[in-house]
């Protein structure tokens, strides 16, 4: 019943994303192919999430799993059911105090399990004007676990302007995802310069930065 | 079975005979060219786009006004939102952008369903025009406050406005013509978007004189094959209008010529912002306003060439 719940709810959430942004996947680095990655995205909403998912194509979406922080999704009845069953979500803690299991355990058991997944590697909500904040260390805890899955940057456009932080009415604009060529973590490389260039693949596929506004 | 609707189904049945010519040449042309070239492609998914088209103005235009009025509605959200997604913005536009999305739009469309000329000729071009830009500066107006009022003002006039003028053509009384406006909107859309056509296949073929050399790739030579198979078009078409045959053909050549000037000033504006295409919604097209940019500047002087003369 739930199940059944939870899938009806999930195209009611992809039909209403679609005639508000007309959403569309940009697949420039890999194929939508059903193969396990790691999608890595930039986060400037709370919308940045249920677009990947939506653009995803089923058989994809079915198998591919966010991860999101346990304090939001689990803060009301209705979000868990959102993130729980209709998004299947991996819920960590971001709260390092409040803590029970190890984030980046429950993350690779995830991977383990074959499910793809979605990360946002900045941590948290980028409310600033720069396109990008310095990417937390999970990214490469997690590339360090299982070097062999591709890490995909996925860059997500115009979301910011169709529901500017502290607006709760979303103005439909096209927006489009952008996935880019894989990323690997190289033999004995560190950790910052391998969040460098993650977050530099993640950058390159932004359109403003190319100069032509899309 | 009126008169109007069994006019309607010759129409679609004339129209459906050259979309399946153009079905049967782009698969000869796929047969011939074994390497698969872009633009047999790119024309053998146009083709499929316009039956897409067809199938759905033709369902439309059958069932009468309020299905006119719906799906008129929806192309003007589509091409509204492809164009608010190209113009400059702020977070202090939020509230114009969301009241032209959810007040302007349909409001707009609720007076064309309901007839009300002096309103709907009026409600954007004076009164959004008023108020949105309030709202921008209640929200702290800001750089370039100026264009990006204007660029707002400017998305609603053509993918709002002009648009609705097409299913605008029902309100119309005309003299001797009875309830038969639903073959005016057959007609302007088969004219514009059969010049455009042709304008395109000449002006690939025989085209040299650029119009706008750095704008688009329309010549003057393709534009006037399409001016004149316009014209002819609009002439054979005269039994579903009210104008007889020699003004038919004029007001379809008038059409044309503000339809061409339409794809040029949307394609200038792209090339200002950097794009190829409007949106990517249909096939082979790009975006709706791709599709439509002659067709929505044509109806508002179409509209009221007819409303001044023949009403």
């Amino acid at each position: 019943m739930i199940r059944l719940l939870a899938a009806v709810t999930g195209q009611i959430l992809t039909t209403f994303a679609r005639f508000i942004t007309a959403a569309r996947a940009d697949w420039r680095g890999i194929e939508p192919v059903r193969k396990q990655r790691i999608y890595f995205a930039n986060h400037t909403s709370n919308a940045d999430m249920p677009l990947i998912w939506t653009v995803l194509p089923p058989a994809l979406r079915r198998e591919t799993r966010p991860v999101a922080a346990a304090d939001y999704w689990l803060k009301s009845k209705l979000r868990a059911f959102a993130g729980r069953d209709v998004f299947k979500a991996v819920l960590i803690d971001r709260r390092a105090e409040h803590r029970t299991e190890d984030p980046i355990a429950k993350i690779v058991e995830a991977l383990d399990e074959g499910s793809s997944i979605i990360i946002f590697p900045e941590g948290g909500r980028n409310m600033t004007d720069d396109p990008l904040l310095p990417f937390k260390a999970g990214i490469f805890n997690i590339a360090t676990r299982r070097p062999d899955v591709d890490l995909v940057p996925t860059w997500v456009d115009n979301i910011s302007n169709i529901m500017p932080k502290g607006e709760v009415i979303p103005v439909p604009l096209a927006c489009t995802v952008i996935f880019g060529a894989p990323v690997h973590l190289k033999k004995d490389e560190a950790m910052e310069p391998f969040l460098t260039r993650c977050s530099d693949a993640l950058g390159a596929l932004n359109p403003a930065q190319s100069g032509a506004r899309g | 079975m009126t008169q109007t609707s069994a006019d309607l189904i010759m129409l679609f049945a004339g129209v459906v005979g050259l979309l399946f010519l153009a079905t049967i040449a782009g698969e000869i042309l796929r047969v011939r060219d074994a390497d698969g070239s872009p633009v047999v492609d790119t024309f053998v998914t146009r083709v499929h786009s316009w039956w897409a088209m067809v199938a759905i103005l033709a369902l439309a235009l059958i069932s009468g006004r309020v299905a006119i009025v719906v799906l008129f509605a929806f192309a003007s959200f589509a091409a509204l939102r492809e164009f608010m997604t190209l113009t400059q913005k702020t977070r202090a536009d939020h509230w114009a952008m969301v009241a032209s999305f959810y007040v302007v739009l349909p409001v707009q469309y609720i007076l064309i369903w309901w007839g009300q000329e002096g309103l709907f000729t009026s409600f954007i071009p004076v009164y959004a025009f008023l108020l949105l830009p309030i709202l921008s500066m209640l929200r702290g107006a800001g750089a370039s406050f100026l264009s990006r009022i204007s660029e707002t003002q400017w998305a609603l006039m053509i993918c709002v406005f002009c648009a609705s003028h097409v299913p605008a053509l029902l309100v119309l009384d005309i003299d001797g013509y009875g309830a038969r406006n639903v073959l005016l909107i057959a007609f302007l859309v088969l004219v514009v978007q059969l010049g455009d056509l042709m304008e395109y296949f000449a002006g690939r073929r025989f085209g040299r004189t650029r119009v706008a050399e750095t704008i688009s790739r329309k010549t003057w030579e393709g534009v006037g094959c399409g001016l004149a198979f316009a014209v002819l078009v609009g002439a054979l078409l005269a039994w579903i209008t009210p104008f007889g045959v020699f003004w038919s053909g004029v007001y379809a050549g008038i059409a044309f010529l503000v339809g061409v000037g339409g794809a040029l000033v949307l394609a200038a504006i792209k090339q200002d912002r950097g794009v190829q295409n409007w949106g990517h919604l249909i096939p082979g097209q790009g975006g709706f306003v791709d599709q439509l940019d002659s067709v929505f500047f044509a109806a508002p002087v179409f509209f009221y060439m007819t409303r001044y003369f023949w009403v």
